[in-house]
């Protein structure tokens, strides 16, 4: 089985879907000529010609909303936003227009669109370009918000993306792009959309994460079971819908919730999952739940010292561990 | 979609121009700014290969007459909005080129005190007003500053420096169009580069002559040779009178080459490397003003050699002064969040034991 890096599954996952289904068809800045300013459409271009690979104007709102408008007439759009920074300018179009089109048209009319945006700090990219957004996705009835962490995942989540009838934006972590090799099938396949996959079975700590930080935690994991701490590494990979039955069947077993995201603390999605948590799995809890995320300032000031605070890292999260363990 | 390539050009104005209506003194200003932002850039170019930046960055390098020569036509009331390519502008505006390195290099004694690095540059008593790593970001906000000066029967106009792609984005037009609508004292500055990252501006615009995209609110709008610095200086100084005067905004579309990949990181692998050289050799715009000021006397070799050195010197102290600067501190990170203190954003205090605990980092 080919060993990708994780924007090498992201592509091979468009050209596969982009052979097997004529729908299919890829628009954002600079994705035809360049191939994408991170290469996750290297070669497209060359292989489905210009009709299929649309160079677009710097014009988010423009990108996805032609994108909506040709999803609603039978075609299956994926766009790229350059930087998850950039979705701003698009927000009114995804949210406004793109997540209630099914319900507002009591169901006539759906939008299968995706859009796929690299998120996430640790690059020096500073106030623009290190952001993480996911939370005002997910707070959004009618989306789907998928954070892939591993190339296999990222293949089979965009198919599964492209494949759903429903607007699914998919958060790329930039770090993971060529930090990360795994193996890769050739062809189509699916990871369902809406299912967490249990990293590292555990019994003590239910550690509940994704994106960049599930490699983090799986090495802060790894750090405290030499300590004797026995920590479940769940990696949420859908956003919403949170997988509920997978988180509260974990806490029921461990007792303990240690919610982990690069994004600010407050309005994160950990607060979310610290509610369900509360309200569904109260009684076996043997301690609060914990969330450990990045503070509460824009992400993220460009200062090396600055970042490396900002960022968690694996020593954080193995702190934030030992601390709920001994609690 | 067939590649067009009609591409204003540069360099028309002869060698041989007739210069002897200038003051020297300030010709050899031009002169030996132009070569600041050079080798400012230059440098930093080579800082970032040495790790010494990082993140994400982009040189002016190609664009010094028309930076230098926008600010020689304005004044100190006036107000500065540009994009993320904006060493150059703060620099030729005034700011002593030490601090300009220390933000790139993260430092707390930047700009920004290391917030921002290359791309957020800022400072208010130079009425630089920032530079903005969202496309389009900086145009409402130039908007809304020319506004405030007519508002208050303040002097001075707001220059809102762009790249060429941003003639496409929503934001263009709104801005335009309350510009024309209210009569508002802003200069809408398009450099046009030739492109937008990896798009050609055929390619991203309808109407590719930039300087017409005003039409539709029926304002005025130019092109000049930003390669060219007594052009870009003349037609800032025409369109800044009018702003000031008659509060008519105005497009200026200043046409020049981009010497190397959209940032440093780019492998600019969509041009053809013959053409990206001769572009260059075209449209530099520094060797020909230097041989148009040697031409009418105005300087000789032994100056130019001169400040050459003076000005490789002048940088060098800058990037020492980046280098020898200390970083900002942790406790510091939640300063300007708000003007006072919200709980879920820690004092000073708070923030300093946060810092403590916090294991790991690098």
């Amino acid at each position: 089985m080919p060993q990708l890096n994780l924007i090498e599954a992201v592509r091979s996952a468009m050209a596969d879907a982009m052979a097997e289904d004529a729908r299919v068809f890829v628009l954002g800045e600079d994705v035809g000529l360049k191939g994408g300013v991170f290469l996750a459409t290297d070669g497209l271009l060359a292989r489905f010609g210009p009709d299929r690979v649309v160079d677009m104007p710097i014009a988010e709102a423009g990108i996805v909303g032609m994108a909506i408008g040709a999803s609603l007439h039978g075609l299956r759009p994926v766009a790229e936003i350059q930087f998850a920074d950039y979705i701003h300018p698009a927000i009114d179009q995804i949210l406004n227009e793109a997540a209630r089109l099914r319900y507002r048209s009591n169901g006539d009319w759906h939008c299968p669109i995706v859009v796929r945006a690299p998120f996430g700090a640790g690059v020096h990219g500073a106030l623009y370009h290190s952001q993480s957004t996911e939370a005002l996705f997910t707070s959004t009835p009618g989306l789907k918000v998928v954070v892939p962490s591993t190339p296999y995942d990222a293949k089979g989540l965009l198919i599964a993306a492209i494949r759903d009838p429903d607007p699914v934006i998919v958060f790329e972590h930039k770090q993971l792009y060529r930090g990360v090799r795994g193996d890769v099938p050739e062809g189509t396949y699916t990871v369902p959309l809406g299912q967490a996959a249990v990293r590292r079975a555990g019994a003590q700590i239910s550690l509940f994460t994704y994106g960049l930080m599930a490699h983090y935690s799986l090495e802060a994991a790894k750090v405290v079971a030499d300590e004797g701490i026995d920590v479940e590494v769940i990696d949420l990979r859908t956003l919403y819908p949170l997988d509920q039955a997978t988180i509260l069947g974990s806490v029921r077993k461990t007792g303990k919730a240690l919610i982990v995201h690069e994004d600010k603390l407050t309005g994160g999605v950990g607060g979310e999952i610290s509610a369900l948590i509360a309200e569904h799995a109260f009684e076996a809890l043997d301690a609060p739940v914990r969330r450990l995320a990045s503070p509460d300032v824009h992400a993220v000031a460009f200062s090396d010292v600055l970042e490396a605070h900002f960022m968690l890292n694996p020593q954080k999260i193995a702190t934030a561990v030992r601390e709920l363990a001994a609690y | 979609m067939a590649k067009r390539t009609n591409q204003p050009t540069t360099g028309a104005e002869p060698a041989g121009r007739d210069l002897s209506s200038e003051n020297p003194q300030e010709l050899q200003q031009y002169y030996a700014q132009m070569l600041l932002l050079r080798r400012f850039e230059e440098r930093t170019s080579e800082m970032y290969t040495k790790a010494k930046i990082g993140g994400y960055c982009h040189l002016n390098l190609g664009e010094e007459a028309t930076i230098v020569g926008l600010m020689a036509a304005l004044t100190p009331a006036d107000y500065i909005f540009t994009n993320y390519r904006e060493h150059g502008y703060i620099i030729a505006r005034g700011v002593a080129p030490g601090p300009v390195m220390a933000e790139l290099f993260g430092k707390e004694t930047g700009v920004s005190r290391g917030r921002g690095g290359s791309m957020h540059l800022f400072d208010a008593t130079a009425h630089f007003m920032g530079g903005y790593a969202i496309v389009g970001g900086q145009l409402p906000l130039a908007t809304g500053a020319a506004y405030a000066l007519k508002y208050q029967g303040k002097p001075g106009v707001v220059v809102c420096q762009m790249g060429d792609a941003t003639t496409n984005i929503g934001a263009w037009h709104e801005s335009l169009n309350l510009a024309a609508l209210w009569d508002l004292p802003v200069i809408f500055l398009v450099v046009n580069n030739g492109y937008g990252m990896g798009t050609t501006v055929d390619e991203g615009a309808a109407e590719p002559d930039l300087y017409k995209r005003g039409c539709a609110f029926r304002m005025h709008g130019e092109r000049v040779d930003g390669t060219d610095v007594l052009a870009m200086r003349d037609a800032t100084r025409r369109l800044r009178e009018r702003a000031e005067q008659e509060k008519k905004p105005a497009i200026l579309e200043a046409v020049s080459f981009r010497f190397r990949g959209h940032s440093v990181i780019d492998s600019d692998r969509y041009r053809d490397p013959e053409a990206v050289k001769q572009g260059r050799n075209a449209n530099d715009p520094l060797p020909h003003f230097a041989h148009q000021l040697v031409l009418a006397g105005v300087v000789d070799d032994a100056w130019l050699k001169a400040t050459a050195s003076r000005i490789d010197q002048e940088v060098q102290e800058a990037i020492d002064f980046a280098e020898h600067s200390p970083n900002p501190k942790i406790e510091d990170l939640f300063d300007y969040m708000y003007a006072t203190p919200v709980p879920n954003t820690p004092g000073r205090a708070e923030a300093a034991i946060i810092a403590q605990n916090a294991q790991g980092g690098r």
